[in-house]
């Protein structure tokens, strides 16, 4: 009898809670979004808060212990210096290459995913693009280096060819990062393509295109969104990226790499070259902007 | 001289177990507007696709203008499409999606500009030209792709139900400004429909499909008054079908009739109806449907049998029609109303 007492009780509060919520959108609104709010401001827009206050302190260069004096040192040592700047540059550059060639490979992968193979398999097609990404990204990294280093599977296959593999170097560096990040530009562009209304190719074809003049004028046009949108994942991953630079990049350095060494010596110089890739993705975000990509991430 | 646009000649096309086009055998003249009319699924919408190329059909000939384009692309046919959602390019805009054709063609830009201004007049969309596709209203989009399809001038036009996806009253707008554009540019005009009053109003003649196959092709007149089937008869336009021991009753004389509710006059059953050449029956009334305009009366016929009948409302109103209900009446029409089809 209690207990039955109890559990009606119990459901009686449940219930009016649930009322008040329903009544009160803006209460319920507070609670869903506080949590969430609060990490995303702590964590990740303080900790980049911090990283932006600490580049402008400076160092005891005996001891290597921070000193909190303001000054702009490090971003002018950083502008002036050729090491950094070549750096920086590089970084960049690998960065974009590494985007151009997913595009480049993606669009033919994606195009064959979602429109030219049966229906019945694009789903297993989408898996099997994944399945990747399930895998240890060091495991891929190491699988590479394998694959790159001498007599490995790259100078094996081309030796008939009489040619050798790149060996290890930036060539390789891009080589695994466009790897590592294909399944990225893919996604987007296979629903991109998928969701490509089949009537505008045949009104394209119908008002006398062949398929080169609908493929340039109707198809790429409606996709180059898509492709914007998998190249701020392609580009903002590499730029960041400095674990395979070191497995297979030989003695290459890129931002990452020069962060890492600094952050013991020298931790405001380290911050100061950290926020080098934000500023760097900020620009591109907002050039990419103009695409109307954002929209379709 | 008139010419032949379009010649289907025994024309098939399945899709997996399903045969869409059974047979089809059709000549479409220069300069006519020509509709394929028939319920959802009777091949009369894959019977357009055929024409423009995005299908190819499994056995059969299809000429245009003499020549044979059976196995050509679309891109090489000389008939531009319409789609029933219009189907603009959604990046472009509205000039852009008009000029089309013409780029493809490459048309030098300044021609192009003026003869994409010049069919956005035709359709009455001038100033529209900067627009998007997606800041347009349906009826304008409409026209935006019928300008499209008709800037290159082709030699057919084929329309899939154009006006499927508009309201009533900008359908009926829309029909008239068709089929007068139609007759300004003087293209043949394919136009595809389930609405059979649409098909009735606008066009020259009609083909009415069934079942991947034409069961009739005639002028509207010719389509209304004299159906070649029962499927057509009651496809196009309400109609009382009578047949077996009733048709004879009725009728005198055995077979399957068909008589329009229109041509029916409903009278008082005390009224003498002795006019030459007309059949009169009685009956009771059953319902009487008031619509505005006029009423229709369903009569149980004395001995079986229940008739349809519509009366213009020209004296009366609902509260008078209403007090029909259930009286005796008797119903009059001239013989050659009673249309025999072939069982």
């Amino acid at each position: 009898m209690t207990t039955d007492a109890t559990a009606a009780a119990g459901r009686g509060t449940v219930r009016r809670l649930a009322g008040t919520l329903h009544r009160r959108p803006r209460l319920r609104l507070t609670l869903l979004l506080t949590a969430p709010l609060l990490w995303l401001a702590v964590l990740y827009l303080g900790s980049l808060a911090v990283l932006f206050v600490s580049a402008f302190w400076t160092t005891n260069s005996f001891t290597s212990q921070v000193v909190k004096v303001w000054s702009t040192d490090n971003f002018h040592e950083l502008l002036t210096t050729p090491v950094f700047r070549q750096v920086v540059l590089r970084s960049a550059g690998v960065a974009l290459a590494v985007t151009v060639l997913c595009a480049l490979i993606a669009f033919p992968v994606a195009f064959y995913t979602a429109r030219v193979a049966r229906p019945r398999w694009r789903p297993l097609l989408v898996v099997a693009i994944l399945t990747p990404l399930w895998a240890s990204y060091l495991v891929k990294v190491y699988a590479w280096r394998l694959i790159l280093s001498q007599g490995g599977l790259a100078d094996w296959t081309l030796a008939p060819f009489g040619l050798s593999g790149p060996g290890f170097g930036l060539p390789a560096t891009v080589l695994t990062l466009t790897y590592l990040w294909l399944p990225y530009m893919i996604l987007p562009i296979h629903t991109a393509l998928e969701q490509l209304p089949a009537n505008l190719l045949d009104a394209s074809a119908d008002l006398g295109a062949r398929a080169g003049r609908t493929f340039r004028s109707v198809v790429l046009p409606m996709v180059l969104p898509s492709v914007a949108a998998g190249s701020v994942f392609t580009f903002s991953l590499s730029l960041g990226d400095y674990i395979t630079v070191q497995i297979v990049g030989g003695k290459t350095q890129l931002i990452g790499n020069l962060v890492y060494s600094n952050i013991e010596l020298n931790l405001p110089m380290a911050a100061a070259l950290g926020t080098v890739p934000v500023v760097v993705i900020v620009l591109y975000l907002l050039a990419i902007r103009r695409t109307g990509a954002l929209h379709s991430l | 001289m008139e010419g032949i646009a379009i010649r289907l000649q025994d024309l098939w096309k399945a899709f997996g177990e399903t045969t869409a086009v059974a047979g089809v055998d059709l000549e479409i003249r220069d300069g006519e507007f020509f509709s394929m009319l028939g319920p959802s699924g009777s091949g009369k919408t894959t019977v357009l696709r055929l024409l423009a190329g995005f299908e190819s059909p499994d056995r059969g000939r299809i000429e245009l203008a003499g020549q044979e384009v059976t196995g050509l692309a679309p891109f090489e046919r000389d008939v531009h499409t319409v789609f029933q959602d219009y189907a603009l390019f959604p990046h472009m805009t509205v000039e852009q999606n008009v000029a089309y054709a013409l780029k493809v063609r490459k048309v030098p830009k300044a021609e192009r500009l003026v003869r994409a201004r010049k069919a956005l007049a035709e359709v009455r969309l001038e100033g529209y030209g900067q627009r998007r596709p997606a800041q347009l209203s349906g009826g304008q989009r409409q026209r935006v792709a019928l300008a499209r399809a008709l800037v290159g001038r082709p030699r057919v036009l084929l329309l899939d139900e154009p006006l499927g996806a508009l309201d009533l009253k900008l359908r009926e707008q829309m029909q008239v400004e068709l089929k007068a554009i139609q007759r300004e540019v003087g293209i043949t005009f394919v136009f595809v429909t389930h609405d059979q009053e649409e098909a009735l109003t606008m066009s020259d003649r009609i083909a009415v499909f069934e079942r991947g196959r034409i069961a009739q092709v005639g002028t509207p007149a010719e389509i209304y008054e004299r159906p070649a089937t029962p499927f057509v008869a009651s496809f196009v336009g309400t109609s009382n079908l009578l047949d077996g021991e009733t048709a004879h009753r009725v009728v005198g004389t055995p077979g399957t009739y068909n008589i329009r509710p229109e041509k029916i006059r409903v009278l008082k059953e005390s009224a003498e109806a002795d006019q030459p050449d007309h059949t009169s029956v009685t009956g009771t009334v059953a319902e009487v449907v008031y619509l505005g305009d006029a009423t229709r009366f369903l009569v149980d016929l004395d001995g079986g049998g229940r008739l349809t009948a519509l009366q213009q409302n020209l004296e009366t109103s609902s509260e008078d029609v209403a007090a029909y209900r259930g009286t005796r009446a008797r119903l009059t029409w001239h013989r050659r109303h009673a249309v025999r089809l072939p069982s």
